[in-house]
């Protein structure tokens, strides 16, 4: 579904991504981890299309089509999806506008007929019970007075209603209580299907408790630099990031 | 975000008015040119009763005195006063008793404008004096009203049915001397229209003007008044478009409004003027004076405006606040894209006892235009207890626009609070990012995100309205790709 060969990326002639490559196919999840700072939410916007960052060198194929040569909004609407780091407000937009307008562009680029309003209506109630939204949040501004919990799952709901091939969840899970955190994983689960794939960014193995990851790798100073099965990610708590730096010396050495 | 900006204001730019067409009605002219004898001859076409002549003519005597305002922040080309036509009616071929005997030209253009006077009818309960060019040409529902004392006519009509309200109202609000543009409306306006609600009606409609202007080189000098009497209601509606073309059309309206005791007026304007094209050129001189006098105790002016067209707007929606206890209040939403230069906002001068106004104003700023906002809140010694608060915001697209804002406050009562607020933002690169990310295009973005910035606003229009008028802020900043 994703490949990912020998990407670079930079910014203001800064090197963010260096040589990475990455491959995800359908009906998988992966866990990406890291340290601050590493590259981990530039890589999530490069491939859904943020234009700040420079792609120097590597190619991007989704389902065999070149994505750095897609606009933004053709790529979402080819089915990536990117969950926000940090949600972006857009105050006076509801969020029942704000989808219902995502979707009927979305459906007119697929050469699907609209959805009437009460269709929208209908599946909108569905989702939000799906990923357990109140939905007094989509009578309200898109992410406007959301607290960080309310921001993250409207993430979910989002997804959910945008049903997309494939996603990047970045630090979904950051900033979650319990119950939040019970509430996304179990979206992101509900959600996973044999037609799509997710990627979640995480520091935290707890996540991975909830979403059983098919690979987890490691991300350090702009590449991927080891990547193994869900206990890499206990082995990392465990033992840290140190343990990986002084494994990576050893190698460089 | 360089890149982006650009782009933007490319599509902003090369956004075209979606309005421009005009209609082949036969029109009727008197010559050109303003003096004495074409202010007689205006008059005598219209068979007025004396008082109004000589209103006319003291008007005339007084612009002769006066000069072209020249404070606003505004670029405006010497006007010929020589080179327009102060008069035209289309050609009245019989009385007209229903739709069918409309020109069907005239139905079609209300077609393009998506108001046919047929859906208005049947379906939203709209009664519309539809006002082409200067005089009435049909006036739909004022049976019904009629039937609770509402009166809602052409302005002609009015002078000639009811005369006594005419020269009892006209000019109570705004004087003829008032400024340039008033003094000139008042020597020469053709039409318009006049409504008076009796005491103790609440106006079952919203009542509706659409103003159009449809022959070259004629100026519009519509004038409106609306009288609300004791503990009556009504809310009025005006919107209007004009057809494309090449040279400058000048505009002056004036509007006035009275409430008595407990009586209340909501007054919305959608305005979209033909704004001149890409390069600046042709374009609506629109100078309004629009006042509202809140003249009993406990009454209410509501003025909500939506201002999207015109190359120059210059229009200060006003209320006085001369009943105790009355409220007045003040929605603007004005877009300005390409050369457009707008100078608007308003004045609330508060004489009565505990008053109390409001003024929310939203401008956006695209492509090389320039947006203003100018307000006074002047509290009378008088005004004990009164109150004002306004927010005036503005939007910038790209960074070759200018937004600016001249509040001007005079309090002479100790005891009356007065708050101002102003922000000026831009449409961010990652509010952008985010819209595009969930699948919608950057104009569509830009249409959603403008229409949140100006949601206040919009809430206070009526429902139909509100959504013409979300579409035609999405339209005058819209682009012409893909
Ligand atoms: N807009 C920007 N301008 C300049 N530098 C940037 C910009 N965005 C990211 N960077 C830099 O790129 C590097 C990678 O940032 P990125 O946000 O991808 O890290 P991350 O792995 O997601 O970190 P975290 O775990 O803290 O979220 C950082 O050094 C960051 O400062
Ligand atoms: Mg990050």
């Amino acid at each position: 579904m994703l490949s990912i060969k020998n990407l670079h990326v930079s910014i203001n002639g800064k090197e963010i991504i260096k040589a990475l490559d990455l491959e995800v196919n359908a009906g998988e999840v992966h866990a990406i981890m890291g340290p601050n700072g590493t590259g981990k939410s530039t890589l999530a916007a490069v491939i859904a299309g943020r234009e700040i960052f420079e792609v120097t060198e590597g190619e991007i194929l989704f389902e065999g089509k070149n994505l750095l040569e897609m606009p933004i909004e053709d790529r979402a609407r080819a089915g990536v999806f990117l969950g926000f780091q940090y949600p972006i407000e857009i105050p006076g937009v509801s969020m029942t506008n704000f989808m219902r307008t995502a979707i009927d562009e979305i459906r007119e680029y697929r050469g699907e007929k609209p959805m009437t309003a009460g269709e929208f209506l209908k599946y909108m109630k569905e989702k939000q019970k799906l990923v357990e939204l109140q939905s007094k949040l989509s009578g309200r501004s898109v992410n406007e007075g959301f607290s960080g919990g309310e921001k993250k799952k409207n993430e979910i709901f989002q997804m959910a209603m945008l049903e997309p091939k494939l996603s990047f969840l970045d630090e979904t899970d950051s900033g979650l209580d319990i119950d939040a955190l019970r509430v996304v994983a179990n979206g992101v689960n509900k959600l996973k299907s044999p037609d799509n794939a997710t990627v979640v960014i995480t520091h935290y193995q707890r996540l991975l408790d909830y979403i059983v990851p098919d690979f987890v790798h490691i991300m350090y100073n702009g590449r991927i630099v080891k990547t193994g099965d869900k206990d890499l990610a206990l082995v990392l708590e465990e033992k840290g990031y140190d343990w990986i730096k002084k494994e990576l010396g050893e190698e460089l050495n | 975000m360089a890149k982006d900006e650009d782009k933007i204001i490319g599509d902003l730019t090369s956004s075209d008015y979606k309005y421009g067409f005009t209609t082949d009605i036969e029109m009727e002219f008197i010559p050109k040119g303003l003096n004495e004898d074409i202010v007689r001859l205006i008059s005598q076409k219209k068979n007025e009763p004396e008082f109004l002549l000589e209103y006319r003519l003291k008007a005339y005597k007084k612009w002769l005195t006066m000069e072209m305002p020249d404070w606003g922040h505004l670029n405006i080309p010497e006007i010929d006063f020589n080179e327009i036509i102060f008069y035209a009616a289309p050609k009245k071929k019989k009385e007209l008793e229903s739709l069918d005997e409309v020109d069907p030209e005239l139905l079609d253009t209300f077609n393009k404008l998506g108001i046919s006077l047929e859906e208005q009818k049947a379906l939203s309960g709209v009664a519309v004096d539809a006002v082409i060019d200067s005089v009435s040409v049909k006036t739909t529902f004022s049976d019904t009203l009629a039937k609770q004392g509402i009166i809602f006519m052409s302005f002609s009509e009015a002078v000639q049915e009811h005369p006594e309200l005419i020269k009892k109202y006209l000019g109570s609000v705004v004087p003829i001397g008032d400024n340039y543009f008033t003094a000139l409306n008042s020597a020469v306006f053709s039409d318009g229209s006049f409504c008076y609600i009796p005491k103790g009606v609440r106006c079952p409609v919203e009542l509706s003007t659409y103003f159009r202007i449809n022959a070259a080189n004629t100026g519009q000098f519509e004038r409106t008044l609306i009288v609300a009497d004791e503990g009556s209601y009504v809310s009025y509606l005006e919107g209007c478009t004009a057809p494309q073309r090449d040279e400058n059309q000048l505009h002056a309206a004036i509007v006035e409004i009275i409430t008595h005791k407990d009586a209340e007026v909501k007054y919305s304007t959608v305005q979209n003027w033909y704004p001149g094209n890409k390069e600046g050129k042709g374009g609506i001189f629109n100078f309004v004076t629009k006042r509202g006098l809140c003249e009993g105790d406990n009454s209410k002016i509501s003025w909500t405006q939506v201002e999207t067209g015109s190359a120059i707007t210059w229009k200060y929606p006003s209320c006085i606040l001369k009943g105790n206890h009355s409220v007045a209040e003040f929605y603007s939403v004005a877009v300005t894209n390409n050369f457009q230069q707008a100078d608007t906002g308003s004045k609330m001068i508060h004489l009565g006892k505990n008053t109390k106004s409001t003024i929310i104003s939203k401008g956006i700023s695209a492509g090389k235009s320039h947006n203003s906002y100018r307000g006074l809140v002047k509290i009378n010694s008088s005004a004990e207890n009164s109150r004002n608060f306004s927010q005036c915001d503005s939007l910038l697209m790209g960074d070759r626009c200018g937004a600016h804002t001249f509040p001007y406050i005079e309090t002479n009562n100790p005891s009356s609070i007065v708050e101002h607020e102003a922000t000026t933002s831009k449409i961010s690169e990652e509010q952008l990012f985010y819209c595009q990310q969930r699948g919608i295009s950057n104009e569509k973005a830009i249409g959603l995100i403008v229409n949140g910035y100006a949601k206040e606003v919009l809430n206070q229009l009526p429902m139909e309205f509100a959504a013409e008028a979300q579409k035609l802020l999405s339209i005058s900043l819209e682009g012409s790709v893909g």
